[in-house]
C-alpha cells in the first residue's frame, strides 16, 4: 500500500503564535482526492484539524485551499495528479486565517455585495408579481452564461497579484460578477454599478496577469470578463456606449389554441 | 467619482501617442545606422549640428512637447498605480498623488521651456 | 456583517513576485512593471540632461560629455531593451485590456480554454517584435555603432 505525506499549515489562534507546518503520513488509494486525504488525516492523526468542505464534488466552492502552491478546490484535486508524494496544503492566501485551513472570506463577499450582484430593474411590480418571462435570446444568454458558473470559491482572489497587496481592489470574482450582470440584458443596473467600478475598487488595477483564469476550477475566466468590462467602461467614458433598455417582459402569445386531444393543465393548488 | 476610469483611459491613449513618437525618437537615435533617418548633418545623431537641425524644425519642437506630456503622464500614472497598490494609509495615498502631480507638472514646464528655448536658439544659429 | 477576524495572511509584494505556480502572462506582467519603472527613472533624468541644449553648444557638449563612456553605453542599451519590451508588451496589453483578442464568452468545457489560450499567439508575436527590436538596437549600439 502506497503512502503519501500531507504537510498541512496549521494555526490554532488559542494556542499558536504563528502558523506552522505539520507532517502526516497516510495510506493512498487510487482516486483519492486531497479532501479525502484531509479526512484521513483528521480521522487518524489530527482530530482538531479544521477546514471547510461540503459537496465534495466541485460545485459548492467551500474547499478552496493552496495545494502545492496552487489555489484550487481540495475535492477536485486528485492526489495522483499532483505528481509528487508530498501534498502541501495551506489556507488560501490573501484572506485572514481564522484557523488551520479556514480563511475569512467576508472581505470578498463585501466587495461582491457592493457591486450589486443581482438583476437591478425599475419595474418593481413585475419583479414582485411576475406576469411572464423576460425576453432574452440564446445569443444574449451566451454573453454572460460563462461568468454565471462562478461558485465563489475564492481561488481567483488568492491567485491575483493585485489583490495580494491591495485590499481596496475588488478582486476578480466581484468584478467578473459585475460584468455578468452588466451584460445580462434583463438588468438595468450599469449606472449604479459604475459608481463603484469607476473608482479604486474597479477593474483598473487589473493588469492581466491572468492567474485568476488559470486557477478557476469552473472555467469562468474572470480575466476575460474584466477585460470585456474595461472596454464597456472606456466606451462609456467616451460616451460611445450604446444604452440598452432592460429586456421587456415577453408578451404571451394570444392567437393560440390548444391542439385536439391535449389535456388541460391541472388547476393550481397554491 | 470618475477618477480611475478617466485616468486609465488617458493612460492608454498616452501610451499610443508614446508608441508613435518615442518609436520615431528611437528610430532616429538608436536605429540610425540601420535606418539612417533625420540626422542630416551625418555623424552621431547627438552631434550639435544634428541637434540644431532638429531644433529648427517646428515639427520636432511640437512633437517633443507632446511626447514629453504623454510620457510624463503615462509614466507617473503607472508609478502612482504601483505605489497605491502597496496599500499605504489614506494620508500617504493623498501625498503620493500630490507629489507625483507636482513632479509631473514641474518637469513638463521645464521640458517645454527647454524645447521652445532650443527652437528659438536653433533658428538664430 | 461580522468584522474582519483571524490572522492576516496577505501575500503582499510576494504576490507580485511568486504567489504560486505561474503562467507566462504573470511573468510578462512583472517584467512590464520592472521595465516601466526602469524607463521612467531614465526618462526623468533624460529630461534634465537634454534640456541643456537650450543653453547652447557648450552646455550641450558638456552634458553629453558627462554621459559618455562604456558604462553609459551599456546602461542606455539596457534602457532601450526595457523600452522595446515595454512597448511590444504594451501593444499587446492595449488590445487585450480593451477586450480584443481575449475571445468571446463560451460554454466552459473541461479542459478549459481560457482567454489566456486565445491571447497566447498575440503574446508570442509581441515577444518576437521585442526580440527583433532588441537585436536591431544591439546592432546599432555595439556593432555598426555610430554610438
Amino acid at each position: 500500500m502506497k503512502e503519501v505525506t500531507f504537510r498541512i499549515r496549521q494555526f490554532d489562534p488559542n494556542r499558536d503564535a504563528e502558523p506552522h507546518w505539520e507532517t502526516y503520513r497516510i495510506d493512498w488509494a487510487p482516486g483519492m482526492t486531497v479532501l479525502d486525504g484531509l479526512w484521513k488525516v483528521k480521522e487518524l492523526h489530527a482530530p482538531g484539524l479544521a477546514w471547510r468542505s461540503s459537496c465534495r464534488m466541485g460545485v459548492c466552492g467551500s474547499c478552496g485551499m493552496l495545494i502545492n502552491g496552487k489555489p484550487t478546490l481540495a475535492c477536485n484535486t486528485q492526489i495522483s495528479e499532483l505528481g509528487t508524494d508530498v501534498v502541501a496544503v495551506a489556507p488560501l492566501p490573501n484572506f485572514n486565517i481564522i484557523r488551520d485551513l479556514v480563511p475569512d472570506l467576508f472581505p470578498m463577499f463585501r466587495a461582491h455585495q457592493a457591486l450589486l450582484p443581482y438583476v437591478v430593474r425599475e419595474d418593481l411590480e413585475e419583479r414582485e408579481e411576475p406576469t411572464g418571462e423576460f425576453w432574452q435570446s440564446a445569443h444574449e444568454l451566451e454573453q454572460y452564461l460563462q461568468f454565471s458558473y462562478c461558485i465563489k470559491c475564492g481561488c481567483c482572489m488568492a491567485a491575483c497579484p493585485t489583490y495580494a497587496t491591495d485590499p481596496l481592489y475588488s478582486g476578480p470574482m466581484p468584478l467578473a460578477q459585475a460584468h455578468r450582470y452588466n451584460t445580462d440584458t434583463r438588468d438595468g443596473g450599469f449606472a449604479a454599478r459604475k459608481e463603484v467600478l469607476s473608482g479604486t475598487a474597479g477593474p483598473w488595477r487589473c493588469h492581466y496577469a491572468g492567474e485568476c483564469s488559470r486557477v478557476c476550477p469552473k472555467g469562468v475566466d474572470p480575466a476575460k470578463a474584466i477585460q470585456l468590462m474595461k472596454r464597456e467602461l472606456v466606451l462609456d467614458f467616451l460616451h460611445l456606449r450604446k444604452k440598452k433598455c432592460p429586456a421587456p417582459v415577453a408578451a404571451k402569445p394570444t392567437e393560440v389554441r390548444r391542439r385536439d386531444g391535449v389535456p388541460d393543465a391541472p388547476a393550481p393548488t397554491v | 467619482m470618475m477618477r480611475d476610469q478617466k485616468l486609465w483611459t488617458w493612460h492608454v491613449l498616452a501610451g499610443l501617442v508614446i508608441l508613435v513618437f518615442a518609436g520615431l525618437h528611437m528610430a532616429i537615435m538608436h536605429l540610425d545606422a540601420i535606418l539612417g533617418i533625420f540626422s542630416p548633418a551625418g555623424g552621431h545623431p547627438i552631434d550639435w549640428a544634428n541637434v540644431v537641425a532638429r531644433g529648427k524644425s517646428l515639427f520636432f519642437t511640437v512633437t517633443y512637447i507632446v511626447l514629453l506630456g504623454a510620457a510624463l503622464f503615462h509614466g507617473l500614472y503607472g508609478l502612482r498605480n504601483i505605489l497605491l497598490e502597496l496599500n499605504f494609509g489614506p494620508a500617504l495615498r493623498k501625498a503620493i498623488g500630490v507629489v507625483l502631480l507636482l513632479l509631473g507638472a514641474g518637469l513638463f514646464v521645464y521640458g517645454t521651456w527647454a524645447a521652445v528655448a532650443s527652437h528659438t536658439l536653433a533658428k538664430s544659429v | 456583517m461580522p468584522e474582519n477576524k483571524g490572522r492576516p495572511n496577505r501575500l503582499g509584494i510576494w504576490g507580485w513576485l511568486g504567489g504560486g505556480r505561474w503562467g507566462a502572462e504573470r511573468y510578462l506582467y512583472t517584467l512590464h512593471r520592472v521595465t516601466g519603472l526602469g524607463v521612467l527613472f531614465y526618462f526623468l533624468l533624460h529630461i534634465v540632461v537634454t534640456s541643456s541644449r537650450a543653453l547652447g553648444q557648450a552646455s550641450w557638449e558638456s552634458a553629453m560629455g558627462k554621459v559618455t563612456g562604456p558604462l553609459f553605453t551599456i546602461g542606455e542599451y539596457l534602457v532601450f531593451v526595457a523600452l522595446a519590451f515595454h512597448a511590444a508588451n504594451g501593444i499587446r496589453l492595449v488590445l487585450i485590456e480593451l477586450g480584443f483578442g481575449v475571445g468571446k464568452p463560451i460554454e466552459p468545457v473541461y479542459p478549459y480554454r481560457t482567454s489566456l489560450n486565445v491571447q497566447r499567439p498575440l503574446a508570442v508575436l509581441a515577444m518576437l517584435l521585442a526580440a527583433v527590436l532588441i537585436v536591431m538596437g544591439g546592432l546599432d549600439f555595439f556593432v555598426l555603432g555610430t554610438h
